[in-house]
């Protein structure tokens, strides 16, 4: 539906244009032309709602699409934040630009406990940005249920440790609400933000990476941003994406990754996995927190000649296993790696599709140097972590297989 | 000028950028337009972010009584018109006749519906069905008293509410058969209904699910400033998962416009209700959260359409939700993979069916006032009619092919992904290697 006049839309010849007002509160139809030469048509509608304005401002507005950051133009204005911040500035700017879009969880109001949402009550009020009683399912539901009537629902998990009494509701309901009703209805306005990943003291529920359980569930999107910029660009997305995402945000980033984030309102695509560092003689993909990691290893490998090739995955399900593929033929060689547990990970998924893709490109076995089968451990977080020590010597032994 | 033009969004920078930053600070009191507002100290903690709720004595009320407490007192249930149809409680006896005469028609209509589709899939002529047997007057009833466009986020044995709402015999037998008729294209099994031009979200096997997101739905209407309602169905089973605390929960802390309907059928496949809470029912849950409750006949349809127009009514005035326990009865199987003459006594069954039925009561209503003529022949006559109806439409949804292969691949996502268009190819081209070992004639091309 298009909006042209203030009271005028033209739209293509569909079932449901009374309910698309009726459910808007746009009030109801009151003349409806379809040519008989197109499918488009035109209609007026007799509630002269300002609202109406608003509630179509989400159709049209979207920031300018890049698809990675690199490039974003070095003249657009920018500003140093750090992860939260870019966090806040994207909330900030889906808030302000959608008007359906509403903000809430555990402890949203007075800031977040990682403070992403400073500032956003006193901005928009308390029927946008509120609390919700502290119940992970009942903020997945809500959410689901905003969604469902073509809202814009931002959902915060505290901690990604907590969101499993939401996976029924994920699983179940938000992942299959498009298929099961042949696209009557969906939740695309849905986007369930959590921080996830080992943050130095976090133990068993402060640490956990939960990426491979949606993973799994088809109709479900999972994003992780690995620093500032994409952050802000890939959650932009992520919230204007017409289908549900999970946004698992890198919480030991949250306030030391630090760079100049353009303020403007822009967007970085999904699908696409970026090479953040090229090289030619072994591939190194990860995602989140573990690209420092992964940079870090390949600094001591460039030191023995060897030049990595590093990807970020950016979106993990459904991933970009074009760019992946194109980057091992080049190498003939690749390691994967993240911190959650390494069977049935994330890991195991690109190992296989990679193998079954490349087979003869391969010069040795692909590695997976991830955490272990257990759960995540307090005294021993230094040597559970698949840190750059194990992802250089396994760089080596495929290098010297 | 372009449509982006004049939607275009504050830029940073421009015109009075520095007043504006300036300005932007005093945003949370915006509301303050005196001094003398400005000083009142009631104005400055509205808008204050900080709790501040000292201790004060004489907000406790003291007890030096160690009087543990579980005594309730039971909510009664509101009922209109008695078991012989002669009306008890005059001032709601003011129904249009019109209504009360399509309500009865719908509620016969369902009864053959589904007794016929129960009769198909004993036939194995599709696979599985649930019917609505003895609970139709608290679906219909208040499906009737609701507007058109009220959301419905139903459980599973609510297709009454889409018969008057008025989805057609082909609709049914078509998403029942799983044919490419099917606007759902037969992605889930039969009873499972849905439409977006009724109103009426995607019926899904996990139960309760759909009652905290009518809570969200409600929460937008509210924030929309529209007159719709979010209404949800549950049983008083599922009305002990977590997701029926969470829902209402959430629906009164936040203010949601939504309508909680409870149908207590006292059973949940084959736990009884004593089995399933110790309380005072769901009702008595309800009044927990400090939720706008009421206990009604399910059996009556008066009832249950005055009950649910005076909750709609309220919910609107004061965007809070509310909710109502029909207590009604499962004379059906749960489905048909239920037997349920295993765990209850035939008398039971007996009783509700003839002592308490919703179509005979309503019918006897109907006769005493003369508002219809019921006796044996024309009972019998508009029986034939929906029967006749429902067996040719479902000769007709079955004849039809399956959904294309195709559409096994679509919706996932609003878009194709790779990993979805390349999965389709290996299949189309295993189809097609295969062809001879697969029947593919019953689908669609």
């Amino acid at each position: 539906v298009c909006q042209i006049g203030r009271y005028f839309f033209f739209f293509q010849a569909e079932d449901g244009i009374r309910d698309f007002c009726l459910s808007r509160g746009l009030g109801d139809v009151y003349k409806r032309q379809v040519s008989t030469q197109s499918t488009w048509g035109y209609f007026m509608i007799t509630n002269f709602n300002f609202l109406l304005k608003k509630s179509c401002r989400r159709y049209f507005s979207h920031g300018k699409r890049y698809q990675f950051a690199k490039d974003i133009p070095s003249h657009t204005p920018r500003t140093k934040m750090n992860l939260f911040q870019a966090i806040n500035n994207a909330l900030d700017i889906a808030l302000q630009t959608d008007d359906s879009a509403v903000l809430f969880g555990e402890d949203v109001k007075f800031g977040g406990v990682f403070r992403c949402s400073l500032g956003l009550y006193e901005k928009y009020g308390i029927q946008r940005v509120f609390n919700t009683p502290l119940s992970e399912q009942g903020i997945a539901a809500f959410g689901i249920g905003i969604a469902s009537v073509g809202a814009t629902a931002i959902a915060e998990i505290q901690f990604a440790d907590y969101i499993y009494p939401a996976f029924d509701q994920l699983v179940n309901e938000a992942a299959k609400y498009r298929y099961r009703s042949g696209n009557q209805f969906s939740v695309g306005g849905l986007t369930v933000r959590a921080p996830y990943g080992a943050v130095g003291h976090g133990g068993h529920y402060h640490s956990q990476s939960p990426e491979a359980f949606f993973s799994h569930a088809p109709g479900l999107k999972v994003v992780i941003p690995r620093d500032c910029i994409q952050a802000k660009g890939l959650l932009l997305a992520s919230i204007r994406d017409k289908n549900p995402v999970i946004f698992l945000e890198p919480k030991a980033l949250y306030r030391n990754a630090e760079d100049e984030v353009p303020t403007e309102d822009y967007e970085l695509a999904l699908h696409k996995a970026e090479v953040v560092q090229e090289g030619k003689d072994i591939t190194l993909i990860g995602y989140g927190t573990q690209i420092r990691v992964l940079k870090e290893a390949a600094k001591e490998a460039e030191q023995d000649g060897i030049k990595c090739e590093i990807i970020d995955l950016q979106t993990i399900y459904p991933y970009d296993i074009e760019t992946l593929v194109e980057s091992v033929k080049k190498t003939g060689r690749c390691i994967v790696s993240h911190e959650a547990p390494v069977t049935m990970g994330v890991g195991a998924e690109i190992s296989a599709a990679l193998q079954e893709k490349c087979f003869l490109y391969l010069e040795a076995p692909i590695t997976r140097v991830c955490g272990y089968d257990t759960p995540f451990p307090l005294a021993h977080e230094l040597v559970y972590l698949p840190d750059k020590w194990k992802v250089y010597d396994a760089i080596q032994k495929t290098v010297n297989y | 000028m372009c449509i982006r033009d004049r939607y275009q969004r504050r830029v940073h920078g421009g015109k009075n950028f520095l007043r504006k930053m300036f300005m932007r600070q005093f945003l949370p009191l915006k509301h303050i337009t005196s001094l003398k507002k400005l000083v009142t100290a009631k104005s400055l903690r509205m808008f204050s972010l900080k709790q501040n709720k000292p201790y004060r004595e004489e907000d406790q009320v003291i007890t030096t009584k160690l009087d543990f407490d579980s005594q309730f007192k039971t909510i009664p249930t509101f009922r209109v018109i008695d078991l012989q149809g002669n009306v008890i409680a005059k001032e709601y006896d003011n129904l249009d006749p019109k209504i009360l005469k399509r309500i009865y028609k719908k509620m016969v209509q369902l009864e053959e519906m589904d007794t016929i589709l129960l009769q198909a899939q004993r036939q194995g002529r599709i696979s599985f069905y649930m019917p609505c047997f003895g609970e139709s007057a608290c679906v219909i009833g208040s499906a009737a008293a609701l507007n058109d466009y009220d959301l419905i986020y139903p459980q599973y044995r609510e297709q009454g509410a889409l018969l008057w709402r008025g989805m057609t015999t082909d609709e049914f037998t078509s998403q029942c058969a799983s044919n490419g008729r099917d606007p759902a294209k037969g992605r889930q099994m039969p009873v499972h209904y849905t439409s977006s031009k009724l109103n009426f979200v995607c019926v899904s096997s996990p139960l309760t699910t759909q009652v905290p997101q009518a809570s969200g739905a409600g929460y937008s209407f509210k924030l929309k400033q529209q007159d719709r309602v979010a209404v949800t169905f549950f049983g008083e089973g599922a009305s002990s998962e977590g997701d029926f605390h969470t829902g209402m929960n959430f629906a009164m802390t936040l203010g949601s416009q939504t309508l909680f309907l409870c149908r207590n059928n006292k059973y949940a496949i084959s736990t009884p209700s004593d089995e399933q809470f110790k309380g005072d029912g769901v009702a008595g849950k309800s009044k927990g959260y400090g939720m706008l409750t009421i206990r009604c006949d399910g059996n009556d349809a008066l009832a249950v359409y005055q009950a649910v127009k005076y909750a709609r009514q309220y919910i609107i005035k004061k965007k809070e939700p509310a909710f109502i326990e029909f207590m009604t009865y499962r004379v059906g199987d749960h489905s048909t993979s239920d037997h349920s003459i295993l765990y209850r006594e035939e008398e039971e069954l007996k009783s509700w069916t003839q002592i308490n039925n919703p179509i005979i009561r309503l019918g006897l209503y109907l006769k005493k006032k003369g508002i219809m003529q019921i006796d044996e022949e024309s009972d019998k006559e508009l029986r034939k009619k929906y029967r006749s109806d429902v067996i040719k439409s479902l000769k007709a949804a079955i004849e039809e092919k399956k959904p294309g292969i195709s559409q096994l691949f679509l919706d996932v996502y609003d878009r194709q992904t790779l990993n979805l268009n390349s999965q389709r190819q290996s299949l189309e081209d295993h189809l097609e290697k295969y062809k001879d070992k697969y029947n593919l004639e019953n689908f669609e091309k």
